[in-house]
């Protein structure tokens, strides 16, 4: 049914549709509605969960983590510092192979303080061994949280959706909730083989010597691989039930015979999408929007730049001394094409700068004539650095 | 025609059908006091239970794939999440309606230091979870480190002993009254020593709805520096001192302790471990810190109420476990 709702509140409500037997989190802006919204879901017996409103992020992934070892599904969602602090539970909970869906609600990391978007959260645990998929608006972010469930337990690996912090989080939308029934069908009732249980008793998380650790490992780097299939089997079972096109490895729009071309993640594709659309005296350009972060869509990225001349990746997140992160992975991934596209990345939108329709024009200028295909800032304000810096 | 039968008694009660949670065929060191204390809990809290282990030895030794001693289901996490993997667990569990019981134990590191935001998060949420807390008094896993457990003017490698130094300068957390300041339905003490004390706290805090706090001296022949063979008298020592008073709390106040038939000077528990051997030097500063830890000793007497007022009780800290072994023999 279509409704208008915030984009934090279409996310809990679609967590709610999944059925979580526990729900763990900690509050932290801007990922705080969601977890008031589900709050309020339980408090008025829509959901039937144990909430448990923990002391930390730390024990927030914890509790989710023994959850699922226990055998039920869970939940948790944070940003940010939160993402940080429970960074070392993350790589535990992959490791471990346990299925669990959390939110990302992006957020910059401090310092210097920023409760504004970015995604250096996500991008600063992209090894940890998690799916990583990234919304572009609010319908993404219902339908994709449903199908990371999906995705989660198939694979027996955890999935954080990210979804950009009060870009969408924050942002009323009409969208398409589907029914408990459709999600019933699409998502049957979690069983764990693996769980922990006193008629069949298992040890789990033993020490591992250095005779079976690089086993244990790409076991678990196969599983990463062999889950983009899932992924996209996920999005065409999905577009079935509900003739939605949602999910996937990546997106492509705009002109299929384009020379130009731009990557993005998150909410700066209905951006980019509109200004592609409105400027109609710029050369034609093709829109690739990446959903999977991880597994790392290397095949279909190629097939999506195999015809580009130039391809401009914009990211929001950066890695200080060495530049983009996104822009790195995708010129490793194209350097194997017979003729890859000159790849010109940049940081846009850091620490919740406002990404207008004009970084389009912006991006294009940038990349105009012979300018060499490194790394910068397209939105930096050279007027605001420091004296010394200039 | 009647057969006369000889009963092999020791045999017999070899093959008594007994629940082992821990089984043999681990990688303890001789006369680990943890392992020991371990094997303790897991029989008595018997096959209907899931445990959330944080890391340690007891982690390291009793796993390493593919072995595992562990006869119950058994999971480690972290250092410091053990018990909120174990709050995760009992709310999966309460959400399945499962009345299996959720243990988390940690040594004193993953307990008193990092694990402690997650342990009061625990039981003030009121999880139905026994935490256990193996107390060796040191990171004795990493190699015999400082804890904020570890008990004052014991040399450890980050508090060693020297010209300038008197071994740890600070006092052991109390963290037994920590816990019990949350005002939770059982929190205890206890001691290797003593195993049919630990037997009845286990299932005392086994049969209650909530959270319960099981705090266990164990020594550690390694870290503290005694003889493997020595550990139960070192441990029953740490009591007759009333260094390590055994105490019950329920919801906050105190509700019982094991009175100390014959208190012993605490000269004769430090006296046996070479992390205290500084203490014996010829030196003021050592006689100094031999009153500080007498005067803590007795200041735990005092307000415990430790030492028995009958010579002969037979619950006390001579009695208390040769009692239920084998009657009033040896009381």
């Amino acid at each position: 049914m279509k409704q208008a709702l915030e984009g934090s509140q279409a996310i809990a409500r679609a967590v709610s549709l999944c059925r979580p037997q526990v729900v763990s989190a900690y509050p932290i802006t801007p990922q705080t509605h969601i977890v008031e919204n589900l709050s309020r879901l339980v408090a008025d017996g829509v959901l039937d969960c144990e909430l448990v409103s923990v002391e930390s992020e730390f024990s927030a992934a914890s509790v989710a983590l023994g959850a699922v070892a226990a055998g039920s599904r869970a939940y948790t969602a944070s940003s940010s510092q939160g993402i940080l602090l429970m960074s070392e539970v993350l790589f535990n909970i992959s490791g471990l192979r346990i299925p669990l869906v959390m939110t990302c609600a992006n957020r910059a990391l401090a310092a210097p303080l920023s409760i504004w978007n970015d995604q250096q959260d996500s991008m600063a645990v992209r090894d940890a061994g998690w799916i990583q998929l990234y919304c572009a608006d609010n319908q993404e972010a219902v339908d994709m949280t449903i199908q990371a469930y999906r995705i989660a337990e198939r694979c027996e690996l955890p999935v954080m959706v990210c979804v950009d912090g009060f870009t969408l989080t924050h942002t009323l939308e009409v969208l398409d909730l589907p029914d408990q029934q459709l999600v019933d069908a699409f998502l049957p009732a979690f069983h764990f083989d693996r769980k922990l249980d006193p008629a069949n008793p298992i040890s789990v998380g033993t020490l591992v010597s250095p005779e079976f650790f690089t086993e244990a490992r790409y076991d678990h780097h196969q599983a990463l691989l062999q889950s983009a299939e899932i992924i996209e089997q996920t999005r065409r079972e999905w577009q079935d039930m509900t003739g939605r096109d949602t999910g996937g490895l990546l997106g492509v729009a705009g002109d299929a015979d384009a020379r130009v071309g731009v990557l993005v993640l998150g909410s700066i594709t209905g951006t980019l999408q509109e200004a592609m659309e409105a400027s109609t005296d710029t050369e034609p350009a093709c829109l690739i929007t990446l959903r999977a972060f991880r597994p790392f869509p290397e095949q279909a990225l190629r097939d999506a730049c195999s015809g580009l001349e130039r391809l401009i990746v914009l990211e929001r997140a950066l890695s200080p001394g060495a530049g983009g992160i996104v822009g790195s992975e995708v010129r490793a991934a194209l350097s194997s094409l017979d003729r890859p596209p000159r790849v010109f990345n940049f940081s846009v939108g850091l620490g919740g700068r406002d990404v207008p329709l004009e970084t389009w024009s912006r991006a294009l200028a940038a990349v105009a004539g012979n300018a060499g295909a490194g790394f910068d800032m397209l939105d930096l304000e050279p007027s605001r650095l420091p004296q010394e810096a200039l | 025609m009647t057969q006369e039968i000889e009963i092999p008694l020791a045999e017999l009660r070899r093959n008594q059908p007994r629940f082992g949670g821990l089984e043999s065929g681990h990688r303890a060191c001789l006369g680990c006091g943890e392992a020991l204390a371990a094997r303790l809990v897991s029989e008595s809290a018997g096959p209907d239970v899931m445990y959330a282990n944080a890391t340690g030895c007891l982690e390291v030794f009793t796993t390493a794939w593919p072995d595992s001693a562990w006869q119950v289901p058994w999971m480690h996490s972290l250092f410091s999440n053990a018990a909120s993997i174990g709050a995760g667990m009992e709310a999966a569990l309460k959400a399945q309606g499962k009345a299996t019981k959720v243990i988390a134990m940690g040594g004193d590191g993953g307990t008193f230091d990092i694990g402690f935001q997650a342990l009061s998060g625990m039981l003030e949420r009121g999880h139905n979870v026994l935490y256990v807390c193996y107390d060796n008094e040191a990171y004795m896993n990493t190699g015999v480190q400082r804890s904020s457990s570890t008990p004052h003017a014991a040399a450890t490698t980050t508090s060693p002993a020297g010209s300038e130094s008197m071994g740890k300068r600070h006092l052991k957390k109390d963290i037994v009254s920590i816990v019990a300041a949350h005002h939770i339905p059982y929190a205890a003490t206890a001691s290797v020593a003593y195993p049919s004390d630990i037997r009845k706290k286990v299932r005392r805090a086994m049969g209650i709805e909530g959270p319960s706090f099981l705090h266990i001296h164990a020594p550690c022949p390694l870290g503290w520096g005694h003889d493997g063979a020595l550990t139960i008298e070192v441990a029953r020592l740490a009591v007759q001192t009333g260094l390590f008073p055994l105490i019950e709390l329920e919801r906050g106040g105190v509700a019982g302790a094991m009175p100390i038939r014959e208190v012993r000077p605490v000269s004769d528990y430090l006296g046996l471990q070479a992390r205290f051997r500084h203490l014996f030097a010829d030196s003021a500063r050592a006689r100094e810190e031999l009153e500080h830890l007498q005067a803590l000793a007795n200041h735990n007497i005092e307000v415990y109420r430790l030492r028995g007022e009958s010579r002969q009780d037979c619950m006390d800290s001579e009695g208390a476990d040769t009692v239920r072994r084998g009657g009033m023999r040896w009381a």
